[in-house]
């Protein structure tokens, strides 16, 4: 990469410049977690309950230890003794949040390994330590339990029944938080209505299911008392922190480290009790030591996610105008909960999407249960929201035979009256403002991409006359993006001249050291190949948050915006003073700073590092102290509101319920696109997972608890030949909360197709008022409606 | 265990020898063993084909296979792909075409393509989109990898072998 592309542009911010993380990634010099193998290392491996809910009366781990090539074992009573639990390490909703939401929360601990009880299938209940990973599974089938099995909770309804046992006693209740908002009238505002809809929609469970499992590597140097730890987690300064707490150890005695990271999705954005236990084994053995999970492990231990229960009531008028919707939903949050209520706290703040409704309220349970934890995936509340209230517009829409198009035009938000205020609190505690945007136009421009809404009709008509059935499928939503607390940049320049960035930032594939090199090249004005980046390291950052939310564009550039500022001034002063000129009279250029308007005077980045050194010789002026660093914090001020409209044409087969998608578009607006070849990548994928969670993936349970899914052959991921042709359309309207005006995409395609292709699949059964409230959306139920309807 | 036994593999033209037990699958022997960790494993039962390799000229998921199946054997894995530091014509199409974000499935990805281009008869689109769902991707949504894969095709065989209807798009196995 060359300095042309921004020489030509005027800057890189909005060129597709090619990824620096993909040579070494082709080139099979990738270094995950797994690829990671030191000196001496020890791998660790976890015997699992095999039990939804049981009472732990004993495990003995006497026989494991003594196996030949075991150097460690332990059982929950022994991780108790040694870190015992400390309170308050969950994450707890901001006070701005709390007072403005009606909240009663209690958020269970959760035990490193629990040596009382167990409360879902595949919770920990010991580890072994061996010289090889096949060594340690061997041990564990040595391990004796004894469980006394406890009556299941096995889904949100039956944890909520009176009398049913407690998932943890000490609560006294199944309900880890009990929500409630209100905007305007709120419920009595259905009052007014002249047509009300009543309906319950169900999202189901899946997950993130990256390709590459979790894992950590942890390394203990007794010298330094120091422990640098190597995990698969999109948050390596939380990681750091817990385990520093849990140890005992001073934060800067402890490194993590995100490699190569295979995909997150959300599903590594939290610290895992293995994070902290490998670190612990590492220093209580001495030795390195190694846990990489199995894909099994990873479906039942790794966070799950979705899992809700609506139920809407919608008030509107004869013109399809709403006026008041009321929900109240369940989340089914599996023992733990590892976020808190983040994710009903979203449900709560996007319900209402991109549609102006006078009143709203809403109230939620988050619902302790024997399931796998549940924890944020790709749109973290959003796709399940919006599966409610995309199918309850079209649900109005239908009711008054107009085109749910039209109720959507009717209902939506005019680019005038932009920035919006909602009435509701976001969960970082401001109040919602939807910043930018122009959501009728989205909505023109995906009817647009599939030919127009008249020519679909025309089309479903003529279709429908041959006994072919075809149904045009929407869905709208917003999406808060960029959110607090803050993030962390350092930026220096290098004895060299070179511009070092490290950031808190911790990608898993976005091309996070491609796009902040992006940011770096133009606020410096050097060639791109000048910026060198680092992310997910807790050595070059003091404090960093991480990647999660759809955050990291927004939060990571404003950081290094702030740490360039701070070192702007003092280059500005040192250049000043070597060229003997004012200030106000300089430009950054060339990898430098000149004079404007006189291309000779000029002094270099490297010299100016040169002159900024601390010692005999320097030549800063009197005041500037020694270096050229700075580590800021960008604290944004709310989030920033992307949004999208979604729309899909299938056809389905009347024999087998099949559904042919014939293209799916969506048009997209995060604000200016940093790279738009990484940003299309990123919407297409989420897309496709949002497909995935439509069609074919499904963590089931049977009424006991047990979880039906445990491998890749039976939770079914979407192939190469499952995805449709896909159109992606990018809006650009700039964000009003930052310099740059981006705002963030993350997770955006995943929320929309679940409810995109139960809508198209109800439209294309309009005939039979065919009504699809649950995913995922099975061939064998759209079938039944033909069966049904001869 | 049964004691290990010594095994001799040749890696992308490389005669290499380790130790491994009966069970020792071979992606562990490629990567625990011999220090070949381009080669990635996904699953461990054969779904997500990341740990795909091509063995005297097949495609093979290694995490099926035990590593004393393969002592003789001659292996290409990513590794081996490209020629003394520049890359090969494909792996600089996934590049161009952004087919990899996390990159942990790219080994497999990229093995099952050589196989397919190389090693099949049918070159359309249909039967690439088809021949690629040997392995599984969670970040791209496969739109850069079948856009890479199919001008690759056109590489090798010409832009005639590469046309029909793009059938395969849009089913799904619900």
């Amino acid at each position: 990469m060359d300095d042309s592309v921004r020489r030509e542009s005027g800057g890189y911010i909005g060129q597709s410049v090619p990824r620096r993380e993909d040579k070494n990634l082709l080139l099979g010099q990738g270094n995950f977690v797994a690829d990671i193998q030191l000196p001496g290392m020890v791998h660790a491996a976890f015997a699992r309950s095999p039990l939804p809910h049981a009472k732990i009366v004993s495990v003995d781990v006497t026989a494991a230890r003594a196996m030949n090539g075991v150097c460690f074992a332990a059982s929950g009573d022994d991780v108790m003794a040694a870190l015992p639990p400390i309170n308050g390490m969950q994450v707890v909703a901001p006070q701005g949040w709390r007072d403005r939401v009606d909240t009663d929360i209690l958020i269970p601990d959760q035990p490193l390994i629990p040596n009382d009880k167990l409360r879902y299938v595949g919770e920990a209940f010991a580890l072994v330590v061996a010289d090889s990973r096949y060594i340690a599974e061997d041990a564990l089938e040595l391990i004796e339990p004894d469980l006394k099995a406890l009556q299941p909770l096995p889904d949100a309804e039956s944890a909520l029944v009176d009398g049913a046992p407690l998932v943890h006693e000490h609560l006294g209740r199944n309900v880890a938080a009990f929500l409630h908002a209100k905007k305007g009238a709120g419920a009595e505002g259905l009052e007014a209505a002249s047509h009300r809809l009543k309906r319950r929609f169900v999202h189901h469970r899946y997950a993130a299911m990256p390709m590459e499992c979790r894992g950590v590597v942890a390394d203990y140097d007794t010298r330094t008392d120091t422990l640098t730890i190597w995990s698969s987690t999109q948050v390596v300064h939380w990681v750091r922190r817990e385990v520093a707490t849990a140890l005992g150890m001073p934060e800067e005695r402890v490194r993590c480290i995100a490699p190569d990271v295979g995909g997150g999705f959300g599903g590594k954005g939290h610290v895992y009790p293995e994070d902290i236990l490998v670190a612990w084994l590492a220093r209580e053995i001495g030795r390195p030591v190694k846990w990489v999970e199995d894909r099994h492990e990873h479906i039942l231990n790794a966070a799950h996610s979705r899992d809700n229960i609506y139920d809407v009531e919608i008030g509107f008028d004869d013109d399809g105008k709403i006026l008041a919707l009321t929900s109240s939903f369940l989340v089914d949050s599996g023992a733990y909960t590892p976020v808190g209520a983040g994710i009903a706290g979203n449900s709560i703040a996007h319900m209402l999407g991109p549609y102006h409704i006078e009143n709203y309220e809403t109230d939620c349970k988050v619902v302790l249960t024997n399931r796998t934890p549940n924890a944020p995936y790709r749109g973290a509340g959003r796709p399940e929201v919006a599966f409610a209230m995309e199918r309850s517009v079209d649900l109005v829409a239908n009711h008054l035979g107009l085109d749910p198009a039209e109720v959507r035009f009717r209902n939506m938000i005019p680019p005038e009256d932009m920035p919006y205020e909602v009435g509701l609190t976001y969960r970082d505690g401001v109040a919602m403002i939807y910043d930018s945007g122009d959501y009728p136009s989205a909505l023109r421009s995906a009817l647009a991409e599939l030919g127009g809404l008249e020519t679909i009709r025309q089309r479903q008509k003529d279709a429908l006359s041959e006994g072919r059935y075809l149904g045009l499928g929407l869905g709208c939503y917003v999406e808060g993006t960029g959110v607090g607390p803050f993030e962390g940049a350092t930026v220096k320049i290098d004895p060299t001249g070179k511009i070092m960035v490290a950031t808190g930032a911790c990608p898993q594939g976005q091309g996070h050291e491609t796009i902040f090199a992006q940011f770096a090249a133009d606020m410096w004005q050097v060639p791109i190949d000048d910026v060198f980046v680092t992310v997910a390291d807790t050595g070059h950052v003091t404090q960093g948050y991480g990647t999660i939310a759809s955050r990291s564009t927004v939060t990571a550039s404003g950081a290094i915006k702030l740490a360039t500022d701070e070192v702007h001034e003092k280059v500005f002063a040192i250049a000043a003073n070597l060229l003997e000129t004012a200030e106000t009279d300089l430009e950054l250029r060339d990898a430098g700073v000149g004079v404007k308007g006189v291309p000779d005077m000029h002094v270099s980045y490297r010299d100016i590092a040169t002159a900024a050194k601390p010692g005999w010789g320097h030549q800063r002026p009197d005041g500037v102290v020694a270096g050229l660093e700075a580590t800021s914090y960008y604290e944004p001020p709310t989030v920033t509101w992307s949004y999208a409209a979604n729309a899909t044409l299938v056809e389905i087969d009347p024999e087998t319920g099949q559904i042919a998608i014939e293209k799916y578009v969506e048009v997209h607006d995060a604000g200016v696109l940093v790279n738009p070849k990484l940003a299309d990548g990123q919407v297409k994928g989420g897309l496709v997972q949002g497909l995935g969670g439509a069609l074919l993936e499904e963590l089931a349970y049977d009424d006991h608890g047990q979880l039906l899914t445990g491998s890749l052959m039976d939770y079914l991921l979407p192939s190469a030949s499952d995805v449709p042709p896909l159109a992606v359309i990018h809006q650009e309207t700039p964000s009003l909360l930052n310099a740059f005006g981006v705002k963030g995409l993350g997770e955006g395609g995943a929320i929309a197709p679940p409810v995109v292709i139960a809508n198209a699949v109800c439209d294309a059964l309009r005939p039979f008022k065919a009504e699809l409230n649950s995913t995922p959306v099975r061939w064998a139920e759209i079938a039944m409606f033909f069966d049904q309807n001869g | 265990m049964t004691a290990k036994r010594s095994i001799t593999v040749i890696v992308n033209g490389e005669c290499l020898t380790g130790e491994a037990e009966p069970r020792m699958l071979l992606a562990d022997f490629l990567r625990d063993e011999l220090r070949r960790t381009g080669t990635h494993v996904g699953c461990e039962h054969g779904v997500c084909g990341a740990c795909t390799i091509i063995i005297d000229g097949d495609a093979v998921r290694s995490c099926l296979m035990f590593a004393v199946q393969a002592d003789g054997a001659e292996i290409s894995t990513i590794e081996g792909l490209a020629t003394n530091g520049e890359m090969h014509p494909l792996q600089k199409l996934f590049s161009e075409h952004h087919a990899l974000q996390c990159g942990f499935c790219t080994p497999g990805m990229l093995m099952t393509a050589i196989d397919l281009v190389h090693n099949s008869n049918d070159h359309s689109p249909g039967a690439i989109r088809i021949g690629m769902s040997a392995a599984l991707c969670r970040c791209t949504g496969y739109v850069g990898i079948i856009d890479a894969v199919m001008e690759y095709a056109r590489q090798v065989h010409g832009d005639a072998a590469v046309t029909g209807d793009e059938t395969g798009g849009g089913r799904n196995d619900g």
